[in-house]
């Protein structure tokens, strides 16, 4: 993974001293409230419901182990011994207060990370395919790719007081498991007739109040073109997005303002300027990156393991976990192993601190010592040999980290809701909690297969309940909590917003109505169908009779 | 009044108008004037034998003002709320492309915390706000000493420096 130099390490320490002096001149009164707000925005920082909420960076979700230790440290000297994965791959603690964020900050320098641009109206952690550098179906490794753009977006100077936030992903698969659609800026990795690499470029996708999946303004983009190009829409969006209501201002807003055309024409314009200046990429700086990722030395005879299928065969717990769990690896004898942060009575997401313990032996032990967060708020080891599997079960088993649920129905996305958030309509986590409790049984789980239940507690989305198979969202009802349904969302590579399933259900509805629409499926798909394929093929009819047949 | 300029707090004897009074003669002497009031009595104004000063806000593109560059003085670039970026993208476009050598002074509600980015956008002069400590404020053009990415101060990218 990428290691710091001096000149990264310079910039996050006076980071550091930067939000140091912030604070202190906050809590002396020289700075107010609101002219704080956005300095501590972006650093993460957000004041909440019990407590500030400092969200910490984790570049497109990889962490070393002695990271990940760090991260447990300070849930236990800081906060209440757990932390939170988010949706965007980065980690979030609920409890620390004001005075020691400084502190914390600085602790995270010590292992080259921080907080910087986690909020606020900046460029944003750019995300990535979880399984990056691993995946058989991909055309190349998106992560240097996302760690130029980090340090060209990190403390940007243009682009730091933007109408709104700004979120970028890269994928280099042909199966999207980055959303990249649904992101401010979306880029594939692809191949041109002449076979060279560079980028298909989208635009304007993002959830919220008004989701929109992204149209491409670039089908192909040169790899030296990459920053100049992303310097130009951002330059379009700055000058041209709306800062008269916060609620139109992200730049779905202006290209459908403009539409796609104009928009990409007046991208173009300013782009044909600066594109053969100082902004062009070296090959040498994109081949020093890349240098970064380089694939570890793998055992070549990795696949001549034979235990690994005789465990499968005399263990049914480990075979339903390596039968969910496993992720296919381009090298034989290698699997990715998702380690599932849904066991049924925790809030999705969740980790204490002796589970990220935990995770960042076992990782040393058998991943080259690096973890990845996925965007549907699990971790990944990448690298493990087929040989190791059984033990590395056993051993993830004794912290509560070997649920076999991966893809299924209770391994879903949800935001932190009216639990921690100020801007939630309504919780997620008992909503969570209820279909965990309703839906216990692993055989009808495995039955009903892969399925992605997503929710938000309020339209801001942050669980991107628009493209969940099943998407929930909290609304609120004169002070009564309800939930509105949405059915055949994806966020991969055929996005699409889910359909509306009809008016808001009561709160201790929820898991009975799931079941309800499961009941539907389970008649209506023939072999081997996905819900999502069935959804598609039947339609969403159906489903709203059988719900709202009884009322 | 006092603003800061060349990274260092200087007595500035320029005064900003923020609004013309129609009902009178366009002040005399060291003035910024609203763009769009010295545009509309450009020529009378060039005339004058002093020097010319304008403002603009987020909403005037830099562009309008490509015909006149060379006889301003200072440019203006107003920030109606601190969290209104827009001035920056324009800093930068009068800088580097439509290299303009002149003054760019920032105005309106200029706080310390936002020095740093001004600066490297190309503003070099600052008017911060009344109510704020301006010694206090010029510590933060310091405030880092590594940059990532090219921008209107330094042209190049740390990268090619590695
Ligand atoms: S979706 Fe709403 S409730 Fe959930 S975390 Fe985001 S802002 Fe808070």
């Amino acid at each position: 993974m990428y290691k710091y130099d001096n000149y990264d390490q310079t910039i996050v320490n006076e980071r550091v001293n930067q939000f140091r002096d912030q604070t202190e001149r906050f809590l002396a009164g020289k700075l107010s409230e609101e002219e704080f707000r956005p300095l501590r925005l972006m650093n993460g920082l957000y004041i909440q419901t019990h407590a500030p909420m400092l969200r910490v960076a984790i570049p497109y979700g990889l962490l070393s182990s002695e990271q990940l230790r760090k991260l447990a440290h300070i849930s236990r000297k800081y906060d209440k011994n757990y932390a939170h994965f988010s949706t965007r791959q980065n980690l979030q603690y609920n409890w620390p207060i004001l005075e020691s964020v400084p502190d914390i900050l600085a602790e995270l320098a010590t292992v080259e990370m921080h907080a910087i641009q986690t909020s606020g109206n900046d460029i944003r952690n750019t995300t990535s395919d979880q399984f990056a550098g691993i995946a058989v179906d991909e055309l190349e490794d998106p992560r240097p790719y996302c760690e130029i753009i980090r340090q060209w977006s990190t403390l940007h100077p243009e682009f730091s007081y933007l109408p709104r936030k700004f979120k970028i992903a890269v994928s280099g698969a042909s199966h999207d498991r980055a959303a990249v659609r649904v992101h401010d800026i979306g880029l594939y990795l692809v191949k041109n007739d002449e076979g060279v690499v560079g980028f298909n470029v989208f635009v304007g996708g993002g959830l919220g109040r008004t989701p929109f999946i992204g149209p491409s303004i670039k089908s192909f983009l040169a790899k030296e073109d990459l920053l100049s190009y992303l310097e130009a829409v951002l330059r379009v969006y700055n000058r041209f997005g709306r800062r008269d209501n916060m609620y139109k201002a992200r730049i779905k807003i202006l290209v459908n303002a403009l539409g796609t055309e104009e928009f990409a024409k007046q991208v173009e314009e300013e782009w044909l300027h600066i594109k053969d200046g100082v902004m062009k990429l070296d090959q040498k700086e994109i081949d020093r990156v890349k240098a970064y990722f380089a694939p570890p030395d793998y055992d070549t005879n990795a696949a001549d393991d034979t235990s690994f299928d005789a465990a499968k065969e005399s263990n049914k717990a480990f075979s339903n976990w390596a039968g969910r769990n496993l992720f296919p690896h381009k090298v034989a004898g290698y699997s990715a192993v998702v380690i599932s942060l849904k066991a049924p009575d925790i809030p999705p997401g969740d980790v204490t601190d002796e589970q990220m313990d935990h995770i960042a032996d076992l990782a040393d032990e058998y991943s080259y010592g690096e973890i990845v967060v996925t965007h549907d708020q699990n971790v990944v080891l990448c690298n493990v040999k087929q040989a190791d599997l059984f033990s590395l079960w056993e051993k993830l088993a004794e912290k509560k980290l070997a649920t076999p649920n991966i893809g299924l129905l209770t391994d879903m996305i949800c935001c932190p809701g009216l639990d921690f958030c100020s801007l939630a309509n309504a919780g997620s986590i008992p909503i969570a909690k209820q279909i965990n409790d309703k839906f216990s049984d692993m055989d009808y789980l495995h039955d009903i297969g892969d399925i992605k239940i997503k929710m938000s507690g309020c339209m801001n989305a942050c669980g991107h309940h628009h493209v969940g198979h099943i998407g929930i969202l909290g609304v609120d009802k004169k002070g009564v909590e309800f939930y509105q349904l949405t059915l055949g969302g994806s966020a991969e590579t055929d996005a699409t917003l889910g359909d509306r399933l009809g008016k808001a259900v009561a709160k201790e509805e929820v898991a009975d109505v799931i079941g309800k629409i499961l009941d539907v499926y389970v008649e209506q798909r023939q072999e081997d169908e996905a819900f999502l394929e069935t959804y598609r093929r039947v339609g969403i009819t159906l489903f709203k009779e059988r719900v709202y047949a009884s009322n | 009044m006092r603003v800061i300029k060349d990274k260092a707090v200087v007595n500035d004897d320029w005064q900003l108008i923020r609004e013309l009074d129609c009902s009178k003669p366009i002040p005399e002497g060291k003035v910024i004037l609203p763009f769009i009031d010295w545009q509309a009595s450009r020529d009378e104004l060039l005339k004058r034998d002093t020097e010319h000063a304008v403002w603009i806000d987020g909403d005037t593109e830099t562009e309008a003002l490509l015909d006149d560059l060379e006889h301003f003085s200072i440019i203006a670039l107003d920030f109606p709320a601190f969290k209104d970026g827009r001035s920056y993208s324009h800093a930068c476009l009068l800088r580097q492309r439509y290299a303009y050598k002149g003054e760019l002074r920032a105005i309106g509600d200029v706080l310390r915390d936002q020095l740093f980015y001004m600066q490297r956008c190309g503003m070099d002069s600052y008017e911060v706000r009344e109510d704020k400590d301006i010694e206090d404020a010029i510590k933060s053009l310091n405030d880092f000493s590594v940059r990532y990415q090219a921008a209107a101060d330094d042209a190049v990218p740390i990268y090619k420096q590695r």
